[in-house]
């Protein structure tokens, strides 16, 4: 095993074609032209001394550690900054060379404290080898006069020392150990893109300074750990490394939050986790990462983690624990008994898209196989569902059309209802390098959010709609481009069905599309619409990127053929740099939705209806499948109520607090005979379970994610599990347990019958993503090496199809007793129902739900920043802290759900998008209101919650 | 003294320095010195105005803002007397001059008299090194420093 080495090359790579052949140190050397003479060198393995470069960002020339010497020239330049060029003759170390970094380093260390030994970068350590590697022996200047090492000088107070800032949960900074390279500062701003640090003063008094002298908790720091990364020495430290020491080993695998799929290394101490590191060869994330992925794990070995499988006969009864035997035989018997009693049909599941895509394939494999029926779906349900629909109908596919590398050639991004700078943080640092680099933006959401604007970023028309009015505003958009002749003929005519072509534009043509009209009713200026479409549809590669305030509406799928409909008309399909984009909120909602968690989908999105696809599953499970599609979630809810569906087997979902309506799923679950429940806490689901399966976190376990750019992505295991089986083994006791003949002895196991018997994956294989460290579907004969961007030489389902998308306003509405419309959203430290994160000390950052108001609305309802409010809709009321901002319009209200006191799907209809049933989480007609405290309903609640998680033997309630 | 005006006061002068400067290339610098031009010295309450409105972060306007000594954190005297203290003028008894002039204003370098009066500090090379040694007081240079010069000075300040 041992530490998985990654090389510095000191600086980026060239991205030119043309060669240049340079001597370095006797050796000849080829390289990229505008490739550094100190990269160059590190490809024909001479390692120039070096300590303010690292290849994470650009030369910046300030240590004069790197210098050469080239014939033919004068002087000593540095290799960083210094170009190669062709039969240059390159002499990195000669006796004067020598004399210059022993000098450099001499005056280095005489301002650095000599603690090595008890030192947390101890073996970890730039400053340290470069003193080794240029041979420093002793330090001339001595360790007396003005330093920055000591609180105290002779007694004296020393005003140049900084007291170390502990203020991030995560790390240290520490200014006494900065050699002000200014590493940190540039990967804060060329790789996060968040500009938060810099160095103040200048000469001897030059510091690292978060925000304007801050704290780095108070600063604009996001905390994605790049700077803790770039650090050379121990000044910024993970704490986890002060607390534990240096890792040993590593193993490279995929985190598990959002969609973006960053490739991580984990740095091990035996089984303990000492931090995770981004690895730079992950094609998702580029060596980049988030505050979640790089530091929010330790929710895995949180003290409230349930590690003993429990059951109980009644919700009102205490937890049993009992052993994996007696719980797996009870459930097998409950379900056996259920459907004897009131049907085949009584009984099914929810995949996980928090688990890998073996586990999701195992669960949706038992309902099918072993409950005999189609009743399986997935939390994509509640997210993209509209997206399987919508992009299904009219490219033939359901998924993204680009890899994430794409967006470096994009010229104009289209965000619609995303905000990745908190959701998809690592992807939107990509883009903001991007934008920074002179692409232009769009944004399409009723909020200001951080892609509006922030530091360096400026959206070039922002269209703060109305919630709930996208289709109307996208097809306003289409209008423009239809009638003002924008679009791209060619393209339409080779690509796509010309006669739908000619319905649709007589469809979008009609005045009561245009922008003027459309104004009338989405709030935004006329000209801000044609200006936008104007440049999406003539600025270059348009790129889409577009997240759940697209699909979480009455019209959801609606808006997602408009989106595909307007890169149709603009031909930004088929290439690098353009596409349709959804943003997936979880690790493996792609993967779930592959693995056929549909009611109505076989694993590929093969219809079960169909015989030929049956047949295929028909021989190799030895029983005949359902023909028929089964129940959604909704449907199994609402049955449940009925009296019609009694049992569930639940993985790694939280349907109480993530689907809408929460009084009727609680009442949907309520009459269940049999709640099988497998997570890693007793999450609000379990509040209402008869089995508590205890599950295993992704550190725990061996398998794969797909991310949303299609992205098989490797997760490995590296402890074992604390609960004693990983996820997948225990959908595996429970089909044995059935009678079923599983036998698997690895999740690659599983991959090879999911290639077996699905094209779009024929030729994936742990084999391959060992070799080639991920690959994206489709990968089969036709595509080997996998498919980085879609439609390229035609739509998958052949020409493209518009389709007319006809706006119709939700039925929620506003009136006088609701007059403010709620959308909902993410924030960047917490993740969705915050199980996770909200064990983590992310709760630094965002320690409850709050309510933005815009002033006016404040105003009107007598309201101050941090006031108590109540916020109530036709569905239910709930109560949290308002925080008056302007990033929300009047008449707009917003607000995370994080945070289960809160609860914000009380308050949420279950009105949903007409297609898919995806719940229309996004508008909500509410009132606000003063308050006092906690809702009636919120007490309850709690109580019940608290009743609920009592287990027998133990003292006190889990949470 | 000088009183620190309100922050509701604070906020719209210094917009109205951006919005006068706020298409200049580069403009960063040369507001700083508008805002110090109108307050005399550039308020902490300043910077993330001026953040906000180049859509830059605050940590770089800070790290601009604390590069250059001529920016001020807090408002100076009535007078300004800058002595230069580069080479040539030591070479020519400006150490001696410092001294003299620190005696008779009752201050010393980086320091604004009781009275408010008059702000002493050094200054390395005002490009008048053929008169050394020099001083600058309120942009005006003056050469071949000697005890009249510095009576003369001391007075003028204390007018």
């Amino acid at each position: 095993m041992g530490l998985v080495h990654e090389i510095d090359f000191g600086t980026p790579a060239s991205k030119s074609e043309k060669q240049v052949t340079l001597t370095v140190d006797g050796f000849e050397v080829t390289v990229p032209e505008g490739t550094s003479i100190m990269r160059a060198s590190m490809d024909a393995g001479i390692e120039i001394p070096k300590l303010c470069a690292t290849d994470m960002v650009d030369a910046f020339g300030s240590c004069r550690l790197c210098l050469v010497e080239i014939e033919g020239r004068n002087g000593t330049p540095s290799s960083c900054t210094t170009p190669v060029a062709p039969g240059m003759v390159v002499h990195t170390q000669t006796g004067r060379l020598k004399d210059i970094r022993k000098g450099v380093m001499e005056l280095y260390i005489s301002d650095h404290p000599l603690d090595c030994l008890t030192c947390a970068a101890n073996g970890d350590c730039e400053l340290q080898d470069m003193a080794g590697a240029v041979g420093l022996r002793d330090v001339r200047y001595g360790y007396e006069g003005d330093n920055h090492v000591r609180a105290k000088n002779d007694g004296a107070e020393n005003f140049k020392w900084m007291a170390k800032d502990e203020s991030n949960p995560y790390f240290t900074y520490d200014p006494s150990k900065c050699i002000v390279c200014s590493r940190c500062v540039r990967a804060c701003e060329e790789v996060q893109g968040t500009f938060a640090l810099t160095i103040e003063g200048r000469g001897f008094d030059s510091r690292v300074s978060p925000g304007a002298h801050e704290l780095f908790l108070d600063s604009e720091c996001v905390s994605c750990g790049a700077c803790v990364q770039a650090c050379p020495t121990a000044t910024l430290t993970e704490k986890s490394v002060i607390e534990i020491g240096q890792p040993e080993h590593s193993v490279v695998t995929t985190c598990a939050y959002c969609g973006v799929g960053c490739s991580f290394k984990a740095e091990m101490r035996g089984e303990e986790l000492v931090r995770m590191v981004p690895w730079k060869d992950g094609k998702a994330n580029r060596g980049h990462s988030c505050v979640k992925g790089r530091f929010a794990y330790g929710y895995a070995t949180h003290k409230e983690r349930i590690l003993n499988p429990m059951i109980r006969e009644k919700i009102s009864d205490p937890w049993r624990e009992v052993s994996w035997e007696e719980a797996i035989e009870y459930t097998n018997k409950e379900f056996r008994r259920i459907q004897y009693q009131y049907g085949r049909g009584a009984v099914g599941g929810i995949t996980s898209s928090r688990c890998t895509n073996e586990e999701t394939y195992l669960v949706q494999k038992l309902i099918r196989q072993g409950f005999r029926n189609n009743n399986v779906d997935t939390c994509a349900r509640v997210c993209h569902s509209p997206t399987g629909y919508g992009l299904g109908q009219t490219y033939g596919t359901s998924a993204g059309t680009q890899d994430f590398d794409s967006v470096e050639q994009t010229d104009v991004a289209l965000i619609i209802g995303a905000n990745p700078a908190s959701a998809h943080p690592v992807f939107a640092s990509r883009l903001k390098k991007r934008i920074r680099a002179g692409a232009k933006l769009i944004v399409i959401d009723p909020r200001r959010t951080e892609m509006v604007k922030s530091a360096h970023i400026q959206a070039e028309h922002h269209l703060a709609l109305k919630p709930g009015t996208n289709v109307a505003v996208v097809t306003a958009m289409a209008h423009v481009i239809v009638t003002e002749g924008l679009f791209n003929e060619a393209f339409i005519r080779e690509r796509c069905d010309w006669s739908e072509f000619q319905d649709y534009i007589e469809f979008v043509s009609d005045p009561r599309h245009s922008p003027e009209e459309v104004e009338k009713l989405s709030g935004v200026p006329a000209e801000t619409i044609r200006g936008a479409a104007r440049l999406y549809a003539t600025g270059g590669n348009g790129a889409i990127y577009y997240g759940l305030g697209v699909t979480e509406h009455s019209q959801g799928s609606t808006t997602v053929i408009g989106i595909a409909n307007l890169a149709m008309l603009t031909g930004n399909i088929g290439r690098p740099g353009v596409g349709v984009n959804p943003l997936r909120g979880q690790n493996n909602v792609q993967g779930s939705c592959d693995m056929g968690s549909f009611p109505h989908e076989l694993p590929g999105y093969r219809h079960v209806s169909g015989d030929a696809v049956r047949d295929i599953y028909d021989s190799l499970w030895g029983v005949k499948l359902d023909e028929e599609p089964g129940l959604r979630i909704p449907n199994m809810l609402d049955a449940a109520v009925d009296g019609t569906f009694k049992g569930i087997y639940i993985q790694g979902e939280d349907i109480l607090q993530s689907d809408p309506d929460t009084k009727h799923v609680s009442a949907g679950l309520a009459a269940m005979e049999c709640v099988v429940v497998q997570d890693l806490f007793l999450n609000e689901t379990a509040n209402y379970a008869h089995v508590f399966l205890p599950g295993s976190t992704f550190l725990e376990k061996d398998g794969t994610f797909t991310n949303a750019e299609r992205r098989i992505n490797r997760v490995r295991k590296v402890m074992t599990p604390k609960n004693g089986y990983a996820d997948w083994e225990v959908t595996q006791l429970l089909a044995q347990a059935m009678g079923l003949n599983w036998n698997y002895k690895h999740p690659s196991e599983i991959m090879d019958e999911i290639a077996k018997t699905t094209p779009s994956f024929a030729l994936v294989s742990y084999d391959r993503l060992e070799k080639m460290g991920s690959v994206q579907w489709p990968c089969n004969e036709k595509a080997p090496e996998g498919t980085p961007i879609m439609h390229i030489d035609g739509f998958v389902r052949g020409k493209g199809k518009f389709i007319r998308t006809e706006y119709v306003a939700t039925d929620e509405k506003t009136g006088p007793r609701f007059p403010l419309l709620l959308t909902t959203g993410r924030i960047l430290s917490q993740y969705n129902v915050g199980a996770q994160t909200r064990r983590t000390e992310n709760v630094a950052w965002h320690a409850e739900d709050l309510l933005e108001i815009h002033p006016h609305d404040a105003e009107n309802r007598g309201l101050r920043d941090g006031d108590w409010v109540r916020l109530k809709s036709r569905a239910g009321e709930t109560t949290l802290r308002a925080q008056v901002t302007d990033r929300v319009s009047p008449g707009v209200v917003y607000t995370t759900f994080h945070h289960p006191d809160t609860q914000a799907n009380v308050i949420t209809t279950d009105f949903s998008d007409w297609a898919t049933n995806c719940p229309e989480y996004k508008v909500t007609a509410v009132q606000v209101s003063p308050s006092n405290g906690p809702s009636d309903w919120q007490k309850e609640y709690n109580e019940q919650a608290q009743q609920s998680r009592r287990i027998a033997g133990h003292l006190e309630a889990a949470e | 003294m000088v009183m620190q005006p309100a922050s509701t006061e604070l906020a719209a002068r210094t917009a109205a320095v951006i919005s006068e400067m706020k298409n200049l290339e580069g403009p960063l610098i040369p507001i700083l010195h508008g805002v110090q031009e109108e307050f005399g010295y550039v308020p902490q309450e300043s910077l993330p105005i001026i953040a906000e409105a180049l859509n830059i972060s605050r940590a770089e306007v800070h790290g601009v803002f604390t590069f250059y000594h001529d920016f001020r954190h807090n408002p100076a005297g009535r007078h300004v007397l800058k002595v230069c203290q580069a080479e040539a003028c030591q070479s020519m008894g400006s150490d001696a001059i410092a001294a003299q002039i620190k005696q008779t204003l009752g201050i010393g370098f980086h320091e604004t008299s009781k009275d408010g009066a008059v702000t002493l500090e050094p200054i390395y090379c005002l490009g008048l090194c053929a008169c050394a040694p020099a001083a600058m007081l309120d942009g005006e240079v003056i050469g071949r420093l000697d005890a009249d010069k510095i009576e003369e000075i001391a007075e003028e300040v204390r007018k």
